[in-house]
Formats: structure tokens, C-alpha cells, sequence
């Protein structure tokens, strides 16, 4: 047997040197006159070991990282290609504490084998959910769906299985099903690690919803910022076009389903579902007011169900082993699981599926090992710009869409972004309100004024002008924003900012009774 | 360096690619995208064909083309560096890395160097977030940068 060598191509490895040492492979195999295929997988999600290359071996699979171009000679000297022993080695990669604890579900295939294998893909279960779909009436599909009890990935935590009612439910000659992966949060990467990692999960996902609501024609909207995640996805969608994954009889049934892939243009507002719409019927991606419901008038005013990728690559799984089996992981009403981001300063970042419920503290402390810096954890950013700042006094909370919403937090689309004790909140309050300024859409006032007087009564608070009166002012700003805004942008930009000014009260002192308290 | 195309030449190239994307659904920002592949940015004189191949007013299609970050209204440097500037780069220190970059080009954000070699960027997130800080050059990512890495990318984009 050719020995096979996994090297990932995910754009996390390739920034990391996975493409330097895919070429220092080839050229070593050359030289030795080794003969090995190389597969070019996508990643695992444990980027703190990237780039991670495996070799099959009678054994199983075996993991070296993170490996250097200049580690490529001294692999093949320890006999890398049976497993042999390196300082690289890091032995089965499920074994590996950082995988072996998690409960992969949506990512159960990502970063295993070649994304574009469909032969690969079938081989680890995919399909099994389609067809189940294909052969059920379109409500037994949506029922299934709702009693898994998944809710919205996105961020809005909304029950995926009444969105999808609303759509079935609705007459229409023609509906749609829109994925969103206008993935912009920072601190989030998993719609990107699914897209390059595993495409036909999402593809998969998506005409499974077709077949339940009626719709026959999606969209992936993924931001022009992920031109390696657009790339692998048209790649995909015409493999299961030829497949007759897609296409006029979806796996030989009556039902038709096809999709295109469409890219963004650099606007973070975008992924706020109604701008997305508009963006994609090629308007300003300004946003909606609702009602009317996106399910009811959402593309070209037809019914629409607009999911996130993580949603719709969750259902296949739902769809082959049934809602029970996916309803029992998780906690209240947080449902299944969830692939926590672990980002920014800290020691162990990657990817991270598991079921609701680990506290805040397990995940940053235990999973993550702290900071990256080795400095003290003072901040960790929960849900993307939108998100709260949490402060280690409540890293007890559970990771659970109610329990953040308890502490004036938000888990949003799951990813968290590690600050060590130099991280100064004022700052980042200021770049919260900052970055709201630059990415409004303009339609209502709150988000709009809102933003750019908050950086303004921010500058005054730390230039030390009249600091009482323009704490209270920022903190009144906040709550118009929140409660007049349109949308999440306005309206949740007060999380980062009033988090801030909560937990980090120090951090808006004046300048002069700021370097007392240090 | 993309050399200004003449208008009458601007007109053709977009009426064909209007042409060929026309039948899509929603066809304004598969165009506007191949508008800007083709020729490095949104050229003015594109504007009023996008508007008449699509029934749609000049004001309509200006509206579209300004409200997104990615479109340009003049053509880029030969390189385009975007630098990520947003909270997981900034907990890794993306500002002092921003500082670094700009001194050693001597161009701010949204600016090219007087030699045509490079557009720097800020851009607010790559999904590189747990490689921070990160950066993309001419499509290309990059992790983890330090002051090595920045001197390497510097030097490229010099050459």
C-alpha cells in the first residue's frame, strides 16, 4: 500500500505554513524517491497544532505537529511514514486530549479527509440523512427538526424547526433557502472550517431543507473575505451537481434542489439576515424592518428560510441518527452542540465541539490553557464585536444561550476572544462603538448617530472631561441604542460597551486616579 | 500598474460581462465583482452601462457600489496588504503590528505608496482568529505575524 500523507489546506494551516510544508514533503519524497500520495484535507480545528500532518499507517492515523518546513528532513529520518517517533509526534489525533474531549457532531467529518471526496464523505455517514429526507413527507422532515430541539447557530438562537414551519407552511410557486455565512464576528471561523473542511455537510444540509419547506433553489452567502472557503464550495456544488446530490431529482427523487454561491462585498452588516436579502437581490445591504418575516417575504419578497451554516450543517446529522439522539446532548433549553471558537490570546486556540453547558472558566482555563501570553486572563469577549466582555468572576456561567442572557451576556455565534491583563476596556469599548460607526447600514438613527457620539463621549471620558457626566451620558446612549436600534448591530453594540463599563469600572477612571488604582 | 482603460473600451468590456451575467438572480454583485477583477476597480464610466443593461437608475447603481467596503473607485497598489484589526487580533496585539507595517511603508490605512507597490488595508476579520494576529497579502493568509514575518512581507511587496 502507498503510504498516505494528510497535509491540511484550511486556510488557518495555510496561514500557519501548510502550503511551504506540503512543498517541503513533496520534495523530500522526491529526493528519497519515496513514492506517497498526499491528501489535502482540511483542519481538525486545533490550530495551536497547525500545521498537524497525518500519515495512515497500518495502525491508524498518526499526527505530527505543529510542523516546520524545516522539521520535513528529520520526519523522514524517524521513519514518519509508519508512525515512527518525533519531537512532532502527537500519536492518534483522537487520542489527542484536545479532540478526545469533545463530542463532534456537525464537525464529525471536518478535517479528516479530502473536502471534495464525495466517495470520502458517504463513507463517514454522509448522504445517510438526505436520504432519509427524501423519502419522508416535507412536515415529518420539520418536525424531526424542531424536536432535535436545534436552535439558530448564528446567533439568534431561534428554533431552526418553526422557521422552517413557517416556510412549508406559507403558498409559494417559488421559495428559497439562504445560507448565511457572512461569518464576520471576530473570534468566529467555524462556518469557514465547515465550508473548507467539509462542504457537503452544508450542501447536504441545505437540500434537506429544500425538501421540507418546498424550496427548490439556495444560496450560500459567504463573505468575500473567505476566498479559499468560495473556492472549495463551487468546487463542491458542481461535484453534487454531477452527483445528482443536486439538480432536478435530488438522489432520484421527485424533488429538485440546486444552489449557487454567492460572495459578499465586505460589509459586516450583511450578515444580519434582512441586509443579506437585500444584498443578495443586489441592493444596498440595508436592513429590513420585520415583519414581514423572511419566512413569509424574504428573497425577492418570496418565502425564505434563512439559516446559518452551522444550522443547516447540523442537520444531516439530526436527519441520520433523529432528533433524540441529537436532543440529548446539551442543557435546558440549549439543545445538542455547540463548536465553540477559542480565540486571541490564548495558549490552545481551535475549535471546539461539545455539548451546551461547560462553564466559561472550563472552557478558557481547562481547554484553552490561558492566555497565549502567559499573563493573567482579564478579559474574555463572548459572541463576536457584539458581545459582552466577561470578566473571571463569572466564568462560572454555563455556556447556554439562556444563562448568558441572564448575566447580560450572549453566546452569539460561539466564539470567544482571550485578553490577558493589558487589554485596556476602554479601549475596547471605544473600538466597539467605533466599529458599529463604520459598519452601519445608515437606516436608523440610533445605530447610526448613536454610534459615532458613543466614540465621541468616549474620547471626552478618557481625555478626563467632566468623567461622571459622561459616563452617565454613554451608558443613556447605550440604552437607546438598544432599545431603538433596528437591528443587532445597533442594538447589541451596548453589550461590549456597558460590559465594560460593569465589570471593568477602573478602566474609565480618569487618567490620574487610573494610574493610582494600578 | 492597471493602466486607465479608455471609456469606449470600459463600456464594451462591461456590456459583455453584463451580458454573460445577466440571467443570474440578483445580478448586480456577481457583476459589480467581475467588473472589478477585470479592470482592478468599479471604473465610473462602468456605471451608467451596469445601469442600462439592468434598468436600473444611475443613482441606484452609485447607491450599490458605494455602500460596500470591497469595491473600488481607482485601482489598488500592485499589492494589496490587508491588515486584520479586529478584537482576536487585537488582543495579539494587531495595533502595534498596524504601527509597524505603516512606518515601514509610510502609508496610513486606505493608502498606496507613491511607488504604485502597495495598498494597505484594515480589514475586520479573516477567520484566522486563533492565529492571531493575521494578515492577507494578494489573497494569500498569513498567521501569526512578528516583526520577521512583517519584514518578509514588506520586502515582498518592495521588490
Amino acid at each position: 500500500m502507498i503510504p498516505r500523507i494528510y497535509i491540511p489546506a484550511d486556510s488557518g494551516a495555510l496561514a500557519l505554513g501548510a502550503e511551504k510544508v506540503a512543498k517541503a514533503i513533496e520534495a523530500e519524497l522526491k529526493e528519497r524517491g519515496v513514492e506517497a500520495k498526499i491528501v489535502r484535507n482540511g483542519s481538525r480545528g486545533a490550530y495551536f497544532l497547525e500545521p498537524m500532518v497525518e500519515v495512515a499507517t497500518a495502525e491508524g492515523r498518526v499526527a505530527y505537529g505543529p510542523v516546520k518546513p524545516s522539521d520535513v528532513k528529520s520526519l523522514f529520518d524517524s521513519g514518519f511514514l509508519k508512525g515512527g517517533h518525533h519531537k512532532r509526534w502527537l500519536g492518534a489525533p483522537d487520542k489527542i486530549p484536545f479532540f478526545a474531549k469533545q463530542t463532534r457532531l456537525t464537525f464529525a467529518r471536518c478535517g479528516i479527509n479530502d473536502p471534495l471526496s464525495l466517495d470520502a464523505y458517504k463513507s463517514l455517514g454522509g448522504l445517510r440523512g438526505l436520504q432519509n429526507a427524501v423519502a419522508m413527507a416535507p412536515a415529518d422532515v420539520v418536525k424531526q427538526v424542531t424536536e432535535s430541539g436545534l436552535r439558530g447557530r448564528g446567533g439568534a438562537g431561534f428554533p431552526t424547526g418553526i422557521k422552517w414551519k413557517t416556510v412549508l407552511d406559507t403558498a409559494g410557486e417559488q421559495k428559497y433557502i439562504v445560507c448565511n455565512a457572512d461569518e464576520g464576528d471576530s473570534a468566529t471561523f467555524a462556518d469557514r472550517m465547515i465550508m473548507e473542511g467539509d462542504p457537503f455537510v452544508l450542501i447536504e444540509g441545505m437540500a434537506i431543507a429544500g425538501i421540507a419547506t418546498g424550496a427548490t433553489k439556495g444560496f450560500v452567502y459567504i463573505r468575500s473575505e473567505y476566498p479559499h472557503a468560495v473556492a472549495t464550495m463551487n468546487k463542491a456544488v458542481a461535484i453534487a451537481r454531477k452527483a445528482g446530490v443536486l439538480g432536478p431529482s435530488v438522489l432520484g427523487s421527485p424533488n429538485a434542489f440546486d444552489m449557487e454561491i454567492r460572495v459578499g462585498a465586505g460589509a459586516y452588516v450583511c450578515g444580519e439576515e434582512t441586509s443579506l436579502l437585500n444584498s443578495l437581490e443586489g441592493k444596498r445591504g440595508v436592513v429590513r424592518a420585520k415583519p414581514p418575516l423572511p419566512a413569509i417575504q424574504g428573497l425577492f419578497g418570496k418565502p425564505t428560510v434563512i439559516n446559518n451554516v452551522i444550522s443547516l450543517a447540523s442537520v444531516p446529522i439530526i436527519m441520520d441518527k433523529g432528533a433524540a439522539y441529537y436532543k440529548d446532548f446539551g442543557m435546558g433549553r440549549s439543545r445538542g452542540t455547540i463548536p465553540i471558537q477559542i480565540a486571541g490570546n490564548v495558549k490552545q486556540g481551535g475549535l471546539f465541539e461539545t455539548a451546551f453547558g461547560l462553564t466559561l472558566g472550563e472552557i478558557v482555563d481547562d481547554i484553552g490553557g490561558g492566555t497565549a501570553s502567559g499573563r493573567p486572563v482579564k478579559a474574555v469577549q463572548v459572541g463576536g464585536p457584539l458581545g459582552a466582555y466577561f470578566p473571571r468572576a463569572l466564568f462560572d456561567t454555563p455556556f447556554d444561550y439562556e444563562e448568558f442572557a441572564k448575566r447580560d451576556g450572549l453566546i452569539g455565534h460561539a466564539g470567544i476572544t482571550v485578553f490577558d491583563d493589558s487589554a485596556d476596556m476602554m479601549k475596547q469599548a471605544r473600538f466597539a462603538m467605533e466599529f458599529c460607526a463604520i459598519e452601519s447600514c445608515g437606516k436608523c438613527t440610533p445605530c447610526r448617530i448613536g454610534s459615532t457620539r458613543g466614540v465621541e463621549v468616549l474620547d471626552k471620558l478618557a481625555a478626563g472631561i467632566e468623567p461622571e457626566k459622561n459616563l452617565a451620558l454613554v451608558t443613556d446612549l447605550c440604552n437607546t441604542m438598544k432599545f431603538g436600534s433596528l437591528c443587532a448591530l445597533g442594538g447589541f453594540t451596548p453589550y461590549p460597551v456597558m460590559s465594560s463599563i460593569t465589570h471593568f469600572p477602573d478602566d474609565f477612571k480618569p487618567a490620574p486616579a487610573r494610574v493610582a488604582a494600578e | 500598474m492597471t493602466m486607465q482603460a479608455a471609456s469606449t473600451e470600459i463600456a464594451s468590456r462591461t456590456a459583455a460581462i453584463i451580458d454573460e451575467m445577466k440571467g443570474l438572480e440578483g445580478p448586480l454583485l456577481p457583476i459589480l465583482h467581475s467588473i472589478q477583477e477585470e479592470f482592478g476597480h468599479v471604473p465610473k464610466d462602468a456605471l451608467p452601462v451596469i445601469a442600462d443593461g439592468l434598468n436600473l437608475s444611475r443613482a441606484e447603481v452609485h447607491g450599490v457600489v458605494s455602500f460596500y467596503h470591497d469595491f473600488r473607485a481607482h485601482p489598488a497598489g500592485r499589492h494589496v496588504l490587508k491588515l486584520c484589526q479586529a478584537e482576536a487580533c487585537q488582543s495579539m496585539g494587531s495595533d502595534a503590528v498596524a504601527a509597524k507595517v505603516k512606518q515601514l511603508l509610510g502609508i496610513d490605512f486606505h493608502e498606496t505608496t507613491r511607488d504604485g507597490s502597495v495598498t494597505l488595508e484594515p480589514v475586520y476579520c479573516l477567520g484566522l482568529c486563533a492565529c492571531s494576529p493575521s494578515a492577507m497579502l494578494d489573497g494569500e493568509v498569513i498567521g501569526r505575524l512578528d516583526d520577521e514575518k512583517i519584514e518578509e512581507i514588506v520586502a515582498e511587496v518592495r521588490s
